[in-house]
């Protein structure tokens, strides 16, 4: 994984001048550096309490990102199919998890397992990357554009069989009282318990995903992402390599979905619309393309943005929600004309 | 060839146009031979019905104006083509289909235009031609071979390949096919884009891949006269069709070439 704003806040510190003199050009650093510090400033100015709700969110869109940047920005997959599976982890969750609560809630019945956070996790996982086998054999035989518009028909199947398939995910209804993790007597249920379990899990994920794109393993789906045909001409079976990353992928948004759904405790279709799918690939695009670093300064940015703007004093309350879509969507213009990498991007999208 | 009762086809010592006689000196058949090879994309036939083929050790020249078919030879080879008609064989027996496949049955290809990774370095770009080699001490000692034969990519090893000049970028593109350590290797038009100078070297360069390393070499190219000082024997195509089958010499004596060229022969 790339650092570098520790690296350069090292140089900085041992030699400030010099440092200061060359960073001046660095657009990187002064990004970097922006952002780390509207966060530290963020965290301090709403207090703790706030800090670590907004720590969370970040963490669970840290892993959205970072699982959908292997995707788009290693191998150069344009897919905006990942709140399919980010939700597919949610409801494995959620009714893997939930009890028999809804009988008070005297709305349709639907399968209650009563598992525990720690038996159902893995399960979620394994739920959310099954699926990816079977839509990623289908998708393997598109590329560019096409490939682009068989995600975005994923995304919307998978939105409305969470609405409509009723007599599993009670629809509009939404699943409510999902499990807390527990280990023996000990519930997660403070916000820190929690906070500490999502870093816990995006540092995994971080590490798989450094792993995989230091390995030749990686390699070849830089290979892809430049060359397809070249890469197959050397022997490689391009399609088993999109098809692995594409479900290891999965995988980890199923994690993120599984922790989400344990975090809010409810699940509903409204958290898993197509927009929220947009939304995540905006912040791997405002990250940058194929690094992991990117990945998270993205989410951040995002996270900020979308959590500051409650607090603007001149912006209605109702139009807080359209006013973060605007920012971003003026945003990733403003990319895409001057820094078409993104903030700490490798390639251009 | 010759078509046997069923009414398949298959590879044979009988004579054919020019000195192919469809055997080797060690008197086994072509080495790699495409036998009655019919291409098609969509409507448009690439190649229809054509039959070429190299012995061990052989550096073959395929040449032809443009739409000829030439890369389209090395394109069925590789499994990248449509083929409707005619079969592959390699060692007389017929090739896979699946490019993966062919790879490891000793085949490297190396695309036109270069094709080298410009994101990874030039040890990573060597490193790509042999990753499903397990056998490291091999793999290294490939790299060895490649960059003793390529010096330049020796001193640039760890430069990304976007940053060397497109010379460069073909010397990298042909060691990496050299990488998978192929039996035969398919150069399509290596020399395509560079300078007079730098086109001298490569053609240097395959020569002694083919003289020293022993690898048997199917190269199509434009450049025709650099190509027949080298080749040991060229085939010429005309809209899909093997049009003449011969040694250099033979080729440079006929008048085929102005005649494919200028479109004076009808092939069909």
């Amino acid at each position: 994984m790339e650092l570098p704003i520790i690296g350069d806040i090292i140089r900085l510190s041992r030699d400030p001048k010099d440092s200061l003199r060359l960073s001046r050009s660095n657009l990187e650093f002064w990004v970097n550096l922006l952002i780390i510090s509207w966060a530290v400033a963020f965290a301090i100015w709403q207090g703790v309490g706030f800090a670590i709700t907004v720590g969370t969110v970040f963490a669970i869109w840290a892993i959205l990102s970072v699982s959908l940047n292997l995707v788009v920005g290693f191998t150069g997959l344009l897919s905006v199919a990942h709140i399919g599976f980010f939700g597919i982890g949610a409801y494995a969750m959620a009714i893997l998890t939930s009890d028999a609560a809804y009988e008070q809630l005297r709305t349709e019945a639907i399968p209650t397992l009563g598992w525990p956070f720690f038996a159902a996790l893995p399960v979620s996982v394994g739920v959310a990357g099954l699926v990816a086998v079977v839509v990623g054999i289908a998708f393997n035989r598109f590329r560019d554009d096409i490939y682009v518009l068989v995600s975005f028909g994923f995304a919307v199947i998978a939105f409305n069989v969470f609405l409509n398939w009723r007599s599993l995910t009670r629809g509009a209804f939404g699943i409510h009282e999902i499990e807390r993790p527990a280990i023996g007597g000990w519930v997660f249920d403070g916000e820190l318990e929690f906070l500490a379990l999502v870093l816990v899990s995006l540092a995994v994920v971080i590490l798989i995903a450094w792993f995989l794109m230091t390995s030749s393993f990686g390699r070849v789906l830089t290979a892809i992402r430049e060359d397809e045909q070249a890469t197959e001409v050397f022997g490689y079976q391009v399609t088993h390599y999109k098809l692995a990353i594409w479900v290891i992928s999965a995988m980890m948004a199923g994690l993120a979905g599984g922790l989400f759904g344990s975090w809010t405790t409810f699940v509903d279709p409204n958290s898993f619309v197509l927009m929220e799918s947009i939304l995540l690939v905006s912040i791997v695009i405002l990250g940058g393309l194929a690094t992991i670093w990117g990945s998270l300064l993205g989410a951040m940015a995002f996270v900020l943005l979308e959590e500051g703007m409650r607090f603007l004093p001149f912006l209605p309350s109702e139009f807080v929600g359209q006013g973060r879509q605007v920012v971003l969507g003026i945003l990733l213009v403003v990319l895409m004309l001057f820094r078409p990498q993104g903030l700490v991007g490798r390639y251009k999208l | 060839m010759a078509t046997t009762d069923n009414g398949t086809q298959q590879p044979t010592a009988e004579p054919t146009v020019g000195i192919s006689n469809g055997t080797d000196a060690s008197g086994a058949g072509m080495l790699l031979e495409l036998v009655a090879v019919s291409v098609r994309y969509g409507a448009v036939v690439a190649l229809n019905r054509a039959s070429l083929g190299v012995q061990r050790g052989e550096l073959v020249a395929v040449m032809g104006p443009n739409g000829a078919g030439k890369s389209t030879v090395l394109k069925a080879i590789m499994g990248l083509a449509p083929v409707v008609g005619g079969t592959v064989y390699l060692r007389q027996e017929p090739l896979s289909v699946a490019t993966h496949e062919i790879v490891q049955e000793g085949i490297a290809f190396v695309p036109q235009g270069r094709r080298v990774f410009t994101h990874l370095t030039i040890e990573e770009n060597l490193e790509m031609g042999c990753l499903h080699l397990n056998d490291k001490a091999e793999q290294a000692q490939r790299m060895d071979a490649v960059m003793e034969l390529f010096p330049i990519l020796h001193r640039k090893r760890r430069d990304l390949a976007s940053q060397m000049s497109g010379g460069q970028q073909q010397m990298l593109a042909i060691g990496r096919g050299l990488m998978a350590g192929p039996e035969v290797l398919l150069l399509d038009e290596p020399t395509l884009g560079l300078a007079p100078i730098v086109v001298k070297e490569v053609f240097e360069k395959i020569s002694e891949i083919n003289e020293r390393l022993k690898t048997t070499i199917f190269v199509v190219e434009h450049n025709i006269k650099s190509v027949l000082d080298i080749a040991d024997r060229a085939y010429v195509l005309d809209k899909g069709r093997v049009a003449h089958d011969g040694t250099p010499a033979s080729v440079r004596q006929s008048n085929i070439l102005t005649d494919v060229f200028l479109g004076r022969i009808d092939a069909g």
